[in-house]
């Protein structure tokens, strides 16, 4: 059982949760993340980790309500518990000095690129940051991201906020005006999967960060299997971290729709 | 053999039991058929399918035992049970001892009797098979025992020696070597990366062969005695090796099981509606999915399970259980070749299971959303025996036929798990990802054993609890010298 220290509402589907826990705090890094159970016969759903307070003890997660089990995941409120939070999952970023790096998250996409920010900022990179959503309300973590980035933009489909346009639009102008030498992305599939595209165009190595179906998250299922290259691979002990360019993001966004043909 | 035991074979008893009746008179009476629930109804619920003996039943089955001076059962039995011990108890009528002489070796006695292919272990090796008569039920038996002989007495907890080991992973393998080392006096702390304890006891082997109630009873009396059990903890990831060892553990066994689960490599693998038998199983038997819980599962109606091993036949016979009209078996080798349980393949036909024996699958065919519609499948020959001395299977040039399904659940095997292989600095590993160890089950980290199928790569249960028993001898012997030492 961890307990919810603190809650914060983003918007009307997206909810920060810091929760006590406190070895998962003391052990994940950037690019890890955990799988929470809320309620005693609830499902097993992989959420990234946004931030950890090793002191407190908690870690920060940012859930947005697509279905039945993050509806109750967001209903929580302080004081209440979930049942069962285990990690850190996942292999960490690699983190190195790579110049240039523009790390573009989407809608909750945010929320695990924060860490990879902080750490890709600290490791000495120029670190530009572009965060799109469709709309200003759900535009998240602005301040966070801005305190570890050289430059953010802001790109939303309806113009209510920052740049009217795509995520990719964001990215393009960067690259024509500046050496890119890494992206990282994280957000909707069909996001990742243009930003890919993109990238590969001007040959700007990108990683995304994938969040597929998982029940066990240790390996075991096979759940969450993608294809890497033209060869199978497993996002919760091979990823959660891809080449981008090497995705194969059609038969991925076909797998997410797997219990839900009528959203993604 | 056996002079430890509580119930020794020169014990008074037994000797006056021996010459109550003759090796003809035992020899006499068929062996007792179980009880199983009707197939049409069994497939409409979980409930186990074979029904346990009476203690009528029972005690005339444990009559046929001729408690032989050299038992060679025992010779079968991968955790050296007292099998003439603890039967020749329940002959006497006394079931609080004959479980107890089972516990002795075994900390899962009710799983076993429900689970371990007996009739390729201790069965196979009993004297009855040389008359030409039907072996003793022991697995029935040691069931029965298990069930009925549990007693009120409180439990006492052994003195403890001071020393604390820990176990990764609460399955078979795991949970055996707890329950030795906590006899001898260890402190034992059990990590789990899962939610519930019991590892394939409980994700894996469905409700009908082995319900969850009779793990948790067994994982309640291993806590009675003391282990510790801690969920939700991935060592290697929420805990390190130097975290373990910083904790005072003198000794670390390493069980955590099977892992990625293979596929095929064939076209359409990664469609919907194509998945493995551990999540299928995980789905339905860990998360409740179909039952009570909140996890989905795909139901399908025609569907076709991919492989001739027990998880292959735990998967059809669950498909049938959650609705589908058309249940088949894909299998590239004939029947005979089949590695699963012969009482698995009867109950899976019995519940109206198809067998598809030497087909091979080679494509799986969308529909418009992607979503297994078909499946093509390769008809296939016996060629020459292989390095499994199983004969070969050859593809038949051109016999291809198109199978409608909807559902396709692949349970061809597992890669080793490699959480712990990947975390873990100067940890050995072999060619297939398995843990290297030596004969005593000993890795090249000094304090690290380690058993089941992380070492195997996928065994049995009954072999994952030897490993357990096996490396909890080793640990003692070295935790022994070295505190003698120092």
């Amino acid at each position: 059982m961890n307990k919810i220290v603190a809650k914060e509402r983003f918007s009307e589907n997206v909810v920060k949760l810091v929760v006590e826990a406190p070895l998962i705090a003391r052990s994940r890094k950037p690019g890890h993340f955990v799988i929470v159970i809320c309620g005693e016969r609830g499902e097993r759903i992989p959420l990234t980790i946004a931030e950890a307070d090793t002191v407190a003890g908690t870690i920060t997660l940012i859930i947005q309500a697509v279905g039945e089990s993050t509806r109750k995941i967001c209903a929580l409120e302080p004081g209440e518990f979930l049942t069962d939070v285990v990690g850190p999952l996942g292999r960490a970023t690699k983190i190195e000095k790579y110049g240039t790096v523009v790390c573009a998250g989407g809608g909750v996409g945010v929320a695990p690129l924060l860490p990879i920010v902080r750490a890709m900022k600290e490791a000495g990179n120029r670190v530009i940051s572009v965060l799109a959503a469709r709309t200003k309300d759900l535009i998240i973590l602005e301040k966070q991201v801005r305190e570890y980035s050289d430059e953010v933009i802001i790109m939303t489909d309806d113009g209510s906020y920052g740049t009217k346009g795509l995520v990719t639009n964001g990215i393009e102008e960067v690259i024509n005006r500046t050496d890119v030498n890494m992206v990282v992305t994280i957000g909707p599939a069909i996001m990742m999967k243009f930003v890919a595209e993109l990238t590969r165009r001007y040959s700007v190595p990108t990683i995304c960060s994938l969040n597929t179906i998982m029940v066990d998250g240790t390996g075991m299922c096979g759940a969450c299997r993608i294809t890497v290259d033209g060869k199978t691979r497993f996002v919760c002990v091979d990823g959660p971290e891809f080449d981008a360019h090497k995705v194969d993001f059609n038969e991925m966004m076909m797998r997410l729709r797997a219990y839900n043909p009528t959203k993604i | 053999m056996f002079e430890d035991s509580i119930s020794p074979r020169d014990a008074q008893w037994r000797e006056a039991l021996r010459k109550e009746k003759s090796a003809r008179e035992r020899s006499a009476t068929p062996r007792v058929k179980m009880t199983e629930l009707a197939p049409d109804y069994r497939v409409t619920c979980s409930e186990e399918v074979n029904c346990g003996l009476t203690p009528a039943q029972a005690f005339t089955e444990a009559i046929r035992c001729l408690d032989c001076p050299d038992p060679q059962c025992v010779t079968g039995c991968p955790v050296g049970i007292n099998i003439p011990g603890f039967i020749k108890n329940i002959e006497r009528q006394n079931v609080v001892e004959a479980l107890a002489v089972l516990k002795e070796t075994s900390a899962l006695p009710a799983v076993c009797g429900r689970v371990c292919p007996q009739e390729k272990q201790c069965e196979s090796r009993c004297i009855y098979n040389k008359m030409k008569k039907d072996p003793v039920a022991i697995g029935y038996l040691e069931r029965f025992a298990a069930d009925n002989g549990v007693s009120d007495a409180p439990v006492v907890q052994p003195e403890p020696n001071g020393h604390k080991v820990a176990v990764v992973g609460s399955g078979p393998a795991g949970l055996s070597f707890a329950g030795d080392m906590v006899k001898r006096g260890y402190d034992v702390t059990v990590y789990e990366a899962l939610h519930q304890i019991g590892g394939v006891l409980k994700y894996g082997i469905p409700e009908f062969r082995l319900p969850n109630s009779i793990v948790e009873r067994e994982i309640d009396a291993l806590a009675a005695l003391g282990v510790k059990f801690i969920k939700d903890c991935v060592i290697g990831k929420t805990l390190s090796y130097d975290d373990l060892v910083n904790e005072g553990y003198e000794g670390i066994f390493v069980a955590s099981g099977a892992g990625l689960p293979r596929f095929m490599g064939i076209p359409g693998e990664n469609l919907i509606g194509v998945l493995s038998s551990n999540e299928y199983l995980t789905r339905i038997n860990l998360m409740g999915a179909g039952h009570d819980g909140d996890t989905p599962v795909p139901v399908g109606r025609r569907v076709a399970v991919i492989g001739g091993g027990n998880t292959a036949m735990d998967s059809v016979r669950t498909a049938r259980r959650m609705g589908a009209e058309k249940a088949m078996i894909v299998y590239r080798r004939s029947e005979a070749e089949m590695p699963a349980r012969v009482e698995e393949v009867h109950h899976a036909r019995q519940e109206g299971v198809e067998f598809l024996t030497l087909c091979n699958p080679v494509e799986y065919i969308a529909d418009e959303k992607g979503a297994v519609r078909a499946m093509r499948v390769q008809r296939m020959e016996l060629g020459e025996p292989d390095a499994s001395g199983r004969r070969s299977p050859v593809a038949i040039p051109g016999a291809i036929d198109e199978v409608e399904v909807d559902l396709v659940i692949v349970s061809v095997g597992v890669s080793p798990n490699p959480l712990i292989p990947a975390n873990f600095a100067g940890l050995d590993v072999t060619g297939r990802g398995t843990i290297a160890v030596d004969d005593n089950l000993r890795s090249s980290l000094h304090i690290l054993f380690a058993g089941g199928d992380i070492v195997r790569g996928g065994a049995t249960v009954i072999l994952a609890m030897g490993d357990g028993r096996h490396a909890a001898a080793s640990m003692h012997e070295q935790i022994q010298k070295q505190s003698k030492q120092s």
